[in-house]
């Protein structure tokens, strides 16, 4: 496509939306807005309000109070049929009966538009994710990968200015998503739509997304870019949530700019002070960590902890290690393969530089809803 | 599992019995109905193509088997609307109410049809509807309903209802959905509905026999006042033609039913 299309989508809208059933809230004040063309991904587990928060900008399900506009407009008490909004579902939701061509004809003929144009159309929209020659084909005799294809083009054929995709490739094996994953995002680009995609697998959105708003009990606890969200998190949830990380929880003692954390006899420090009340915890990116024997001198940091490796494994590139500390927490330490290298009930000492260590309120909540 | 010889021979005996004690009443028709003699003996005597050509002349018989076609399409048509729509609002309503609502509708199935047929009669007495089209009409749809609600529920309850959402997002209205979405769906057993409403219509006699007067008789009444009055092989010709009628009809059935399938899959 050209590029004059490239501001074509549509901007969307959410102020304070809450939907409860019964007393249960699955959505608790979510706001947020989405810009025009944009690739935005809801992260989060299951059961934390992302796909009901897809639900409400559909239509498929009402809000119990909140503002949702799309496109500058109001569109709360607008029935889903109206909304002119493409989706994509995680079970594909293909019409059995209908060939593939007249699947994605299908919204084509709902709009009364002259067949010619129609099968322009919808042949544009089967190239473009590459299953031209499937027309005539029904869906049962398409693998998953083809048929998500298919519902990708019915969604898209329409020219909607919102595209939502609900978990599109939960249903496909690790290679199949990897390459749909570049071709999502060549569409994205070719269409100049706004997308909103909803996942909860934090490497997929890291893959697609130009931001991400991570969710947790029917709230947002932070929207961001991946590597903001990676490098800055807001909450322990999102730390822990994207990427992996290591935790160091303590007795705690603040002093003048810095913070120290007792962990079985060891003291550990960060040069930072958290703000508020809430008891602090120290959250370290596995890169932002090293292994050495003890009594060695540490590449980096002035901090060490003392412990023993519990797993080790070799991922090609480099190696990754869980080591297990004195207070029984894990930690996980990546390291390239020109390093030492450590075996399974090696003492090592785990060390890092204080200011490679995020200072973030505890909570334990956290830990609960991540499992 | 591999089975014995002797097991597999004692298996296929018994089946083999049991065949032919479900369908030797309904082949011993067929020969009858060749008969010479104005009897129903058996085996006949003799070959004859007369007893169907009195089926096709005598304005008895014609008229009732015109009459029957007729009560069974509408029934059938009529049937098939309330009941689809029917299961429909069921499938869409909470369990329990919907459950209880099933239950009164099926009733009609397990009422024995004498009780029906009386109340039934004594409420035509009074209408004027004993001997009318209309009478047979509202009657037989009462019996036929509980059929279709059966068949369209069973394919309801296969139905993927996130295709009618996926027709939502898609720009479809409500009823739009239903047309070209819902409905070619369960249209199997729209069709089997159909079908079982048309031979329930087609088949009955005990009320039949309440609301029927000399204007109006249904096959299944004027085969029941033949066989009582005189032993008429006619009827025998009657069954012969229903038999191959119906197997015609059903076979063909099955098979477009199985090519369609398999051309799907």
């Amino acid at each position: 496509m050209n590029p004059v299309q490239a501001s074509k989508g549509a901007a969307i809208d959410l102020e304070s939306i809450s939907k409860a059933y019964g007393g249960f809230k699955a959505l608790d004040g979510v706001s947020l807005r989405i810009e025009p063309g944009e690739f935005m991904t809801l992260l989060g587990p299951s059961g934390s309000g992302k796909t009901t928060t897809l639900n409400v900008i559909a239509g498929f399900t009402d809000v119990t109070s909140g503002k949702l506009l799309v496109g500058e407009k109001s569109v709360v008490g607008v029935p889903a049929h109206k909304r002119n909004i493409g989706v994509v579902f995680q079970h594909y939701a293909l019409f059995p009966h209908m060939s593939v061509g007249r699947n994605v004809a299908y919204p084509l003929t709902l709009r009364g538009i002259d067949q010619a144009t129609r099968q322009a159309r919808v042949a544009r929209a089967l190239d473009m994710v590459k299953m031209g020659d499937f027309a005539h084909r029904y869906p049962s005799e398409l693998s998953g990968g083809q048929q998500q294809r298919v519902a990708l083009a019915r969604a898209i054929v329409f020219d909607p200015p919102l595209l939502l995709m609900d978990e599109p490739l939960g249903a496909l094996d690790k290679k199949l998503r990897e390459w749909l994953q570049l071709e999502i995002k060549r569409i994205h680009r070719e269409l100049g739509t706004t997308f909103v995609y909803v996942t909860h697998d934090q490497e997929e959105a890291l893959v697609l997304s130009d931001r991400i708003a991570v969710f947790n009990r029917g709230r947002i606890e932070q929207v961001g870019t991946g590597r903001q969200l990676y490098d800055e998190p807001a909450t322990l949830f999102v730390g822990r949530f994207i990427g992996d990380s290591t935790v160091l929880r303590g007795q705690a003692r603040s002093d003048g700019n810095s913070t120290a954390l007792s962990i079985a006899g060891e003291t550990v420090t960060a040069p930072r002070r958290l703000a508020g009340e809430a008891s602090p915890v120290m959250l370290l990116r596995p890169e932002k960590l090293s292994l050495c024997r003890p009594g060695q001198n540490a590449a980096n940091g002035a901090n060490r902890l003392s412990g023993t490796i519990a797993e080790a494994i070799y991922l090609g590139s480099e190696s990754k290690y869980e080591v297990k500390l004195a207070d029984g927490s894990g930690a996980i330490v990546r390291s390239a393969l020109t390093g030492e290298s450590f075996g399974l009930g090696d003492k090592v000492e785990l060390c890092f530089d204080g200011t490679d260590a995020k200072l973030l309120a505890d909570d334990s909540t956290a830990d609960t809803t991540l499992t | 599992m591999e089975m014995k010889p002797l097991t597999r021979v004692l298996l296929g005996l018994v089946c083999l019995l049991v065949a032919i004690w479900l369908v030797a009443p309904t082949l011993v028709v067929v020969p009858m109905s060749f008969n010479e003699n104005k009897s129903l003996a058996f085996p006949p005597q003799g070959f004859s193509w007369q007893w169907y050509e009195n089926f096709a002349t005598n304005p008895d018989w014609s008229n009732s088997f015109l009459n029957s076609l007729k009560v069974a399409s509408i029934v059938a048509v009529l049937a098939t609307v309330l009941g689809t729509l029917a299961a429909f609002g069921l499938d869409r309503m909470k369990a329990r109410p919907a459950n209880l609502l099933r239950m009164l509708m099926l009733t009609p199935m397990v009422v024995p049809g004498v009780v029906l047929a009386i109340g039934i009669y004594a409420v035509y007495l009074d209408t004027q509807l004993v001997g009318t089209l209309l009478g047979f009409v509202l009657a037989h749809t009462i019996l036929a309903l509980p059929f279709v609600l059966i068949a369209v529920s069973a394919s309801l309850e296969v139905f993927d209802r996130r295709l009618e959402t996926a027709a939502a997002s898609l720009g479809a209205g409500a009823l739009t959905t239903f047309r070209t979405v819902t409905l070619p769906l369960i249209a199997p057993g729209v069709a089997s509905g159909m079908l079982f409403a048309f031979a329930t219509s087609f088949d009955e006699i005990v009320v039949s026999l309440f609301i029927t007067n000399p204007y109006l008789k249904t096959l299944p009444v004027q085969i029941f006042a033949s066989i009582t009055r005189d032993a008429d092989p006619t009827v025998a010709a009657v069954g012969t033609i229903l038999l191959f009628a119906t197997t015609i009809l059903i076979g063909g059935g099955m098979l477009l039913l199985g090519r369609e399938r398999k051309g799907r899959q």
